[in-house]
C-alpha cells in the first residue's frame, strides 16, 4: 500500500511539470493556431540553460529562473519573427500545416545543434539539497520535485492571472476567440501573436529548468516532452490555463498507475494510448465547444 | 522533356544501376546505392499519402518496422525472403486499414500528431517485447550476398516509382490531388474522400511494408524496435519536402541529396546532416514550397529567357 500511494505521489510530482510543460503549447496554439513541435526542444534549451548557469557560474537552479525565463521570453520573440510570424499571415489550414513543417525542421535543427554543442551525454543538477526528502507516513516526498511541482503551479497561475486580468492578457484571449472580431474592436493581433508565442517559449524554459533540478537532460529529450505536452494539451482542451494544470497531474497519475499495473516500460504507453482514443473519439479535444 | 523521353532516360539509368554490381570494385559503392534506393523507395511511399492526398503521417515508420518485423520474423523460419516481404506488407496494410478508418476521422494537424503518437506506441511495444537484438543464424551470414539486395532495392525503387506514376496521371490520383487542395470542394464534387484516402493510405503503407522488409533482409543484426524509431518517418518526410513534394521526380532527387550528404557528412560529424536538413527543410517551406524540382524549374525558365 505504501509502494502504492509513493508511486501514485512520484506521478503527481512530475505531473505538474506536464502541466507547465503543457501549457506553452497550449497557449501558441489556442491564440495563434500554430501547432509548435519544437515546444519539447525548447524545454530541452531551457534545461540546458539552467544546467549550464548552474555548472560554470553556479547558479542555484530555482534562483536561475529569473535568468532563464526572461532569456526564453526573448528568445520566443525572435522565434516567432524569423518563422512563426511568416505563418500566421496564412489561412487558417495552410496555418497548421506550415507551423507543423517549420516546427518539425526546427526541432530536427535543434536537436542536432545541442549534440554538436553539449554532446549527446545525459545532465542534470545536483545540488547540495538534492537528495532531501519530507517524509510523511513513511511516504519519502523529494523536496526539489515538491518545490517544482509548487512553482509550476504558480508560473501557471501567473500566466492564468495575465491573461485574465490585464489588458494586453484580455487582447490575447479575444485574438484566441476571434480573431477577425479582434482586429475590428482595435487588437493589435500581431502584438498578440507575439505576446501569446514568446510567453509559450519562456513556459517551456521555465518548465526546461525544473526538469534539469528533478530529472534530467539531454539533447534528444524534446520528442518526448512534446509528446507529454501534446497529450496533456488534448485531455484538457485549449484555453484554460488551470485546466492544462489539472490535465497535466493526470498524465502524471495515470502513468504511475500503469507503471505499478503493467511495469516501468508501460509508463509512456499509457499517455499515448489515451492521446490517440481520446483524439479519434473527440477529434477537436475534450472540451471543444 | 515528354514522357517518352523520361521513360527512355529512366530505363538507361536503370540499367546502369543493374551493371553497377559488375563493375563496382568494392562494396561501399554499392552499400551507397542500397541506402539511396531504400530511401527514393521509402520517400516515394509518403509522398503518396502526402504530397498527393495531402495528409502528413508522422507515424510512417509503423509500417516500415511492421513490414521489416513481420519479413524478418518469416524469412528467419525458412520462408522464400519475396514472399516474406510480401506478407509484411500485407501485416502493415491491414494494420494501416484499421487505424486508418479511425485516424481519418481527424484533419490536419490532429491527424499528423495522432499518427505520430502511433507511431511511437508501435515502437515503444516493440522495444518492450522483443528487447533483444536480432542478428541472422550463421549459416545465412555465410551465404550473404550484398548484390542480392542491391538488386531487390532496384526492383523495388523501379516498383514504387511505377506505382507513382500511374497513381498520379489516374482517376483516383486526380481524386486524391483534389482533396489535398480542398477536402469539401472535392466531397462535392463527387470524390469519395474517405475511400480515396484509405487507398492512399493502403499503397503508401504497403510499400512502406516492403520497404522495411527490404530493411530486414539488408541488415545482418539490429534491434527490433529500431525501424519502427521516428527518424524514418522524419527522413522520407526531409526527403519528400527537399526534393518536391507530390511529385514524381523530387523523392529522387531529394533521396540522391540527402543520403549524399548524410554520408560526406558523417565522416567528419555524426548527425550534421540533421543540423543542414533541418534550417533548409525550414527554407523550403517558407520560401520554395516546392523544393528542389521547383528550383530547378526557376533556373530553366532564367536560362531559357536568356537564350531567346
Amino acid at each position: 500500500m505504501t509502494a502504492f500511494v509513493q508511486q501514485m505521489v512520484l506521478g503527481l510530482l512530475i505531473g505538474g511539470l506536464y502541466g507547465l510543460a503543457a501549457a506553452g503549447l497550449s497557449l501558441v496554439f489556442g491564440v495563434l493556431k500554430v501547432l509548435n513541435v519544437a515546444h519539447g526542444q525548447l524545454i530541452m534549451l531551457g534545461g540546458y540553460g539552467a544546467f549550464w548557469l548552474f555548472a560554470l557560474a553556479g547558479f542555484d537552479p530555482f534562483a536561475s529562473l529569473v535568468l532563464v525565463v526572461p532569456g526564453a521570453l526573448a528568445f520566443g520573440a525572435v522565434l516567432y519573427w524569423a518563422l512563426f510570424g511568416w505563418v500566421v499571415r496564412a489561412t487558417e489550414e495552410a496555418r497548421v500545416k506550415n507551423s507543423l513543417l517549420i516546427g518539425f525542421g526546427l526541432a530536427l535543427a535543434l536537436d542536432a545543434l545541442a549534440v554538436r554543442l553539449w554532446t549527446a551525454d545525459e545532465r542534470s543538477i545536483t545540488t547540495t539539497y538534492a537528495g532531501a526528502v519530507v517524509s510523511v507516513g513513511g511516504i519519502a516526498i523529494p523536496l526539489v520535485r515538491l518545490a517544482s511541482l509548487v512553482l509550476a503551479g504558480a508560473l501557471i497561475g501567473g500566466v492564468h492571472l495575465l491573461l485574465t486580468r490585464t489588458r494586453w492578457g484580455r487582447a490575447v484571449r479575444a485574438t484566441a476567440e476571434d480573431w477577425e472580431a479582434a482586429l475590428m474592436t482595435g487588437i493589435d493581433i500581431r502584438r498578440a501573436y507575439l505576446l501569446a508565442f514568446a510567453i509559450g517559449t519562456a513556459l517551456a524554459g521555465a518548465a526546461g529548468t525544473l526538469v534539469s533540478v528533478g530529472y534530467s537532460v539531454s539533447p534528444s529529450i524534446g520528442l518526448e516532452w512534446t509528446l507529454k505536452a501534446l497529450v496533456v494539451v488534448v485531455l484538457a482542451g485549449l484555453g484554460s490555463m488551470p485546466g492544462t494544470f489539472v490535465g497535466g497531474l493526470v498524465l502524471g497519475l495515470a502513468e504511475a498507475l500503469a507503471a505499478w499495473g503493467f511495469g516501468g516500460p508501460y509508463r509512456e504507453m499509457v499517455g499515448l494510448v489515451l492521446f490517440f482514443v481520446v483524439l479519434v473519439a473527440r477529434p477537436h479535444g475534450l472540451f471543444a465547444r | 522533356m515528354t514522357r517518352r523521353r523520361w521513360l527512355a532516360l529512366g530505363v538507361v539509368v536503370v540499367a546502369a544501376l543493374a551493371a553497377v554490381p559488375r563493375v563496382a570494385s568494392t562494396d561501399s559503392v554499392l552499400n551507397f546505392l542500397f541506402l539511396v534506393l531504400l530511401s527514393i523507395t521509402l520517400a516515394q511511399s509518403w509522398n503518396i499519402v502526402a504530397g498527393y492526398a495531402g495528409q502528413v503521417n508522422l507515424g510512417h515508420a509503423a509500417f516500415f518496422g511492421l513490414g521489416a518485423l513481420t519479413t524478418r520474423a518469416l524469412w528467419i523460419a525458412g520462408t522464400p525472403v519475396l514472399l516474406a516481404m510480401g506478407a509484411g506488407a500485407l501485416v502493415a496494410t491491414a494494420f494501416a486499414l484499421v487505424i486508418g478508418a479511425a485516424a481519418f476521422r481527424l484533419r490536419g494537424a490532429y491527424f499528423a500528431i495522432g499518427t505520430l503518437a502511433l507511431g511511437e506506441i508501435l515502437r515503444i511495444t516493440a522495444g518492450n517485447v522483443l528487447p533483444e537484438i536480432s542478428t541472422l543464424p550463421a549459416a545465412t551470414i555465410a551465404r550473404y550476398r550484398l548484390a542480392d539486395r542491391y538488386y531487390l532495392a532496384l526492383a523495388l525503387a523501379v516498383v514504387t516509382l511505377g506505382v507513382v506514376a500511374t497513381l498520379a496521371r489516374s482517376r483516383a490520383g486526380l481524386g486524391m490531388q483534389a482533396i489535398r487542395e480542398d477536402e469539401e470542394a472535392a466531397e462535392a464534387s463527387g470524390v469519395n474522400a474517405l475511400g480515396l484516402k484509405l487507398l492512399a493510405l493502403a499503397l503508401s503503407t504497403a510499400l512502406a511494408g516492403l520497404a522495411g522488409g527490404l530493411f530486414a533482409y539488408y541488415h545482418i543484426s539490429y534491434y527490433p524496435s529500431h525501424p519502427f524509431g521516428p527518424h524514418w518517418t522524419f527522413d522520407a518526410l526531409l526527403i519528400t519536402f527537399i526534393g518536391g513534394v507530390g511529385t514524381l521526380h523530387g523523392p529522387v532527387l531529394g533521396a540522391i541529396f540527402y543520403v549524399f550528404l548524410k554520408e560526406y557528412l558523417a565522416v567528419r560529424w555524426v548527425d550534421f546532416h540533421l543540423l543542414i536538413f533541418g534550417a533548409l527543410f525550414i527554407a523550403i517551406v517558407l520560401l520554395l514550397p516546392g523544393g528542389l524540382v521547383e528550383a530547378a524549374r526557376h533556373v530553366r525558365a532564367l536560362g531559357g529567357r536568356k537564350a531567346s
